[in-house]
């Protein structure tokens, strides 16, 4: 089988694993002219995108989609009836650099099917980064880690990859056995506690060196995760709380929501259906207001099990809780304002710079980038408040709701 | 009216000169007329205007701030850049934080035009395609693009950096980039007829991007947000854009419509996998089970709900037969992680006092009451929660098969917690603590408890004075211990 048939199969068998970043690693570039590739510390590169909405920045492949377990939403199960292919590690270095060269990609994320044991599929995709390494390739490298694989291939993976992963998969430990047999939930959090461990002490290893001791170089952009929305009844509520737990626990750089999406050769287990976007939409809204907006897992849904479709988790919550409302833009705090719907965060950034030097008024939304129509209702400007009446009306909520839309014609 | 004409379209260092210049010579905003030499209207001969007043006296200051941003504004395409730049410095005299003020038309202006640099670099950094010409070793990697902003020279040491091992042009209409392995040289523009029309990887990159499609997700607005039409007629791959959207439906429909086939036969699902986890119970040990079983069985605990939030129970170490035994709270953070008792601060503390104590850790038994660690999450850190009385009481059946399979004559419950369990009931520290206690134990394994603090209550302590009486009270506590283990190790 050539190259190229390889790749149309293990990319297609990559592509269900939503993480493509490229970000937050360490500065490193190749102006010594030994090597080939720069990565800046910041912000990674989605050199394209695909008509699906997602960047492309990564060489997202399999190793190969042999695998020995059977997890029924993988389109790589075992019992499923794509066709198979692998590449060697020659081949994915070759392409990773072929491709890096055209300035196609940032690096590559290389995952495997489970093949032989979690150990020899380990050393297989370490060998990978090894190489590329060896042959001082400096782009981005994200490896998916094979739970329980053993602890020394792990510390080689964090040495030349940038980031690594484990996918949780399911937020509940008991679909997850249900639906993927061979997985074990308790590994998967047992060796995402290892690589915190380790990402811990490459931390504090570089800075507090009293016995010049400096431990290893391990994954500078750090560890991340994916969880399935869809596949099994997993609530909002539920799904939220698990990854406030994995924020916590193993101070992962992102989780991943990845809706459930309908695949080649489906297993009968599970019902074909469209995947859930919105709600994937929604998951990551309600994740951001957890990480940057000071939100708790509990009260972004407060009682209810699921979050609204039609209007963002942020405008929900200052819903239910009016009586917060309406906050004066000119004297409220950080966190107020963080709280506020239509504010950004660089919005409040802003807000709180210029109201030192003049009180804000409904005007000035514009040149802040304020939605008005969102943000009237809940704020105090200068030259504004909102009528009493309006934001204990029971039809403010309507105001948001999407008007009813007539579906396009395709593009 | 003055009519300043500069260098180039990015000559900040020419409109810098002359901004200071006027401003100085308090020529006003609407006065001046900027322009790039070589565009100047024609209304503007320049022998028609007066040129800009020579030197005058004085100098004032600007923050790094706003030079940063007018570098930036300056490669912006927009011709009214340089007069907005040069109104807001004069205005910035008057109103030195005035960059702060978002909600100024001015400043919103400028933050516009430099988002709008900023972007077209980036797209520069992420859309550039690189085609080969020749083979290793006398290849060449050129690119043709078109920029919407005059970015190629702020852009092009970015691709120094990246591709500083082989040789390299960026080829644009207006000015052109190339990288010999040592340095960046620019030349005039060129016409894409002059870049190279194919790629041998080309195919493989579509086979990729065709390949990388989920057609069941269709969002392209997404995809055009991010990458706007603009830039497609640069991009090898933006040909196939259209037909994966046409087949799109069709291949979703197809996958959701289409019966699941028979799983392949040889791969049906294997038993041995299910084998595998039911294997643990067994001990060839009559009678109690070995540390090891047990530590088997208590991974799957559920008695009750802490394990769900937990990374995994922590159980036990030591030695089977080790003759004392210490009993701690719960794992913390580290200790959750690890899967080790005390390996954490804690851990540090205790692992000080037992070698002041004279104590081996290595000969003795080190766990806890419970054994699974309770916690809230905030943000990124994980909060240490008491375990209740229920949880204590769930646990301790674990902690009654360590004792029997360990059979230590002494044990030693560090903190209220540990006292609890191991007493069976809430007991006070300060007034237990310091002596042997005989524990209701079977007669045939009699067992001694020694009660004290937990070595986490040292680390909490605040003042360093309590802090050394504590600790050596501790110590004297553990000292009990050691000769204890004296008199073991002699019978």
């Amino acid at each position: 089988m050539d190259v190229q048939r390889k790749l149309a199969i293990l990319a297609d068998a990559a592509k269900y694993d939503a993480s493509c970043a490229s970000s937050g690693t360490e500065k490193r570039d190749s102006r010594d002219g030994k090597g080939l590739g720069s990565t800046d510390g910041g912000m990674g590169i989605c050199h394209s995108y695909a008509p699906d909405g997602r960047c492309i920045s990564l060489l997202k492949i399999l190793l190969t989609n042999a695998c020995n377990y059977d997890c029924l939403y993988c389109v790589n199960r075992a019992s499923s009836n794509v066709a198979r292919a692998r590449f060697t590690v020659d081949e994915v270095v070759q392409l990773t650099l072929d491709f890096y060269r055209r300035n196609y990609i940032e690096g590559l994320f290389l995952s495997s099917g489970i093949i032989r044991s979690a150990d020899y599929t380990m050393e297989q995709v370490v060998s990978v980064a090894r190489k590329l390494r060896a042959q001082n390739f400096r782009g981005y490298i994200h490896l998916k880690t094979i739970p329980d694989a053993d602890d020394a291939l792990i510390a080689e993976a964090g040495l030349y990859a940038d980031r690594l992963s484990i996918n949780i998969e399911l937020s509940d430990p008991q679909s997850l056995s249900k639906l993927a047999p061979e997985k074990n939930g308790r590994a998967i959090r047992r060796s995402m506690g290892r690589l915190r461990l380790k990402l811990d002490e490459a931390r504090d290893g570089r800075k507090a060196t009293p016995q010049g001791r400096v431990a290893p170089r391990f994954a500078p952009a750090g560890q991340s995760t994916q969880m399935i929305i869809g596949a099994d009844a997993a609530t909002d509520q539920s799904i939220l709380s698990t990854s406030a737990n994995l924020y916590g626990s193993y101070n992962l750089k992102r989780v991943y929501y990845s809706a459930f999406s309908p695949i080649p050769d489906a297993s009968r287990a599970l019902p074909p259906q469209p995947p859930p976007l919105l709600r994937e939409h929604r998951l990551y809204q309600a994740d951001w207001l957890m990480r940057f907006y000071g939100f708790e897992a509990g009260e972004i849904l407060d009682d209810s099990a699921m979050l609204a479709l039609e209007m963002d988790p942020k405008l929900a919550w200052a819903l239910r809780h009016r009586d917060r409302f309406p906050l004066d833009v000119n004297r409220a705090s950080r966190d107020e304002l963080l709280r506020v719907p239509g504010f950004g965060r660089r919005t409040v950034e802003r807000i709180l710079a210029a109201r030192g030097q003049s009180a804000l008024r409904v005007s000035d939304l514009a040149a802040l980038h304020i939605p008005r129509n969102k943000a009237l209702p809940f704020i105090v400007l200068s030259d504004h408040r909102p009528a009493r009446q309006l934001l204990e009306s029971a039809t403010l909520a309507e105001r948001f709701k999407p008007r009813a839309m007539q579906l396009g014609f395709g593009f | 009216m003055h009519l300043v004409a500069l260098d180039s379209d990015i000559d900040f260092a020419g409109w810098r000169a002359a901004a200071r210049r006027l401003a100085l010579g308090r020529v006003k905003p609407a006065e001046v007329t900027w322009t790039v030499r070589g565009d100047e209207p024609e209304l503007f001969a320049p022998s028609a205007l007066p040129a800009p007043p020579a030197v005058p006296e004085g100098r004032f200051n600007v923050t790094a701030k706003f030079v940063e941003l007018a570098q930036n504004v300056i490669l912006h395409s927009d011709p009214q850049r340089f007069a907005v730049l040069y109104r807001v410095l004069w205005r910035l005299r008057a109103n030195h934080e005035l960059l702060q003020l978002a909600s100024d038309p001015d400043i919103a202006q400028l933050s516009t035009l430099a988002r709008a640099v900023r972007r077209d670099c980036h797209k520069m950094q992420a859309f550039v395609r690189f085609r080969e010409i020749g083979r290793e070793p006398n290849n060449r990697f050129v690119a043709w693009f078109e920029p919407a902003h005059h970015i190629v020279e702020a852009t092009a040491p970015f691709f120094a950096r990246r591709f500083a091992d082989m040789a390299w042009s960026i080829l644009t209409p207006k000015v052109c980039a190339h990288w010999d392995g040592h340095s960046v040289m620019f030349t005039p523009g060129v016409s894409q007829a002059e870049a190279p029309s194919e790629d041998r990887l080309e195919e493989t990159w579509l086979t990729y991007y065709a390949s990388i499609f989920n057609p069941a997700r269709l969002k392209v607005k997404a995809m055009q947000a991010e990458m706007p039409k603009r830039y497609w007629r640069n991009l090898p791959e933006a040909a196939l854009i259209k037909p994966l959207i046409a087949q799109a439906g069709r291949a979703t429909g197809a996958m959701i419509d289409s019966a699941a086939t028979d799983p392949r036969p040889s791969m049906q699902r294997r038993e041995d996998a299910m084998k595998h986890r039911a294997t643990t119970d067994h001990d060839d040990n009559a009678g109690a089970p070995s540390l090891a079983a047990l530590r088997e069985q208590a991974a799957d605990c559920r008695a009750c709900p802490l394990w769900k939030d937990a990374t995994q129970t922590v159980f036990g170490e030591g030695p089977q037969h080790a003759a004392v035994m210490l009993v701690g709270e719960q794992p913390g953070d580290k200790e959750d992680l690890a899967g080790q008792p005390f390996v954490g601060p804690a851990g540090q503390m205790l692992d000080r006092a037992l070698r002041d104590a004279g104590i081996d850790r290595g000969k003795v038994y080190v766990t806890n009451a419970v054994k699974h660690f309770k916690f809230v999450p905030r943000g990124k850190i994980r909060l240490h929660q008491k375990p209740t009385t229920p949880e204590i009481r769930a646990c301790r059946p674990w902690y009654e098969r360590e004792l029997a399979a360990v059979r230590p004559a002494l044990v030693v419950a560090m903190g209220a917690t540990a006292a609890q369990s191991v007493l069976g009931k809430i007991t006070p520290i300060n007034k237990t603590r310091g002596r042997l206690i005989d524990a209701a134990g079977d007669s045939a394994h009699p067992v001694q408890v020694l009660v004290t603090v937990h070595p986490s209550y040292l680390l909490r302590l605040p003042d360093e004075d309590a802090k050394a009486r504590e600790y050596d009270r501790f110590v004297d506590d553990l000292k009990i211990v050691a000769k204890h283990l004296k008199r073991a190790d002699a019978a």
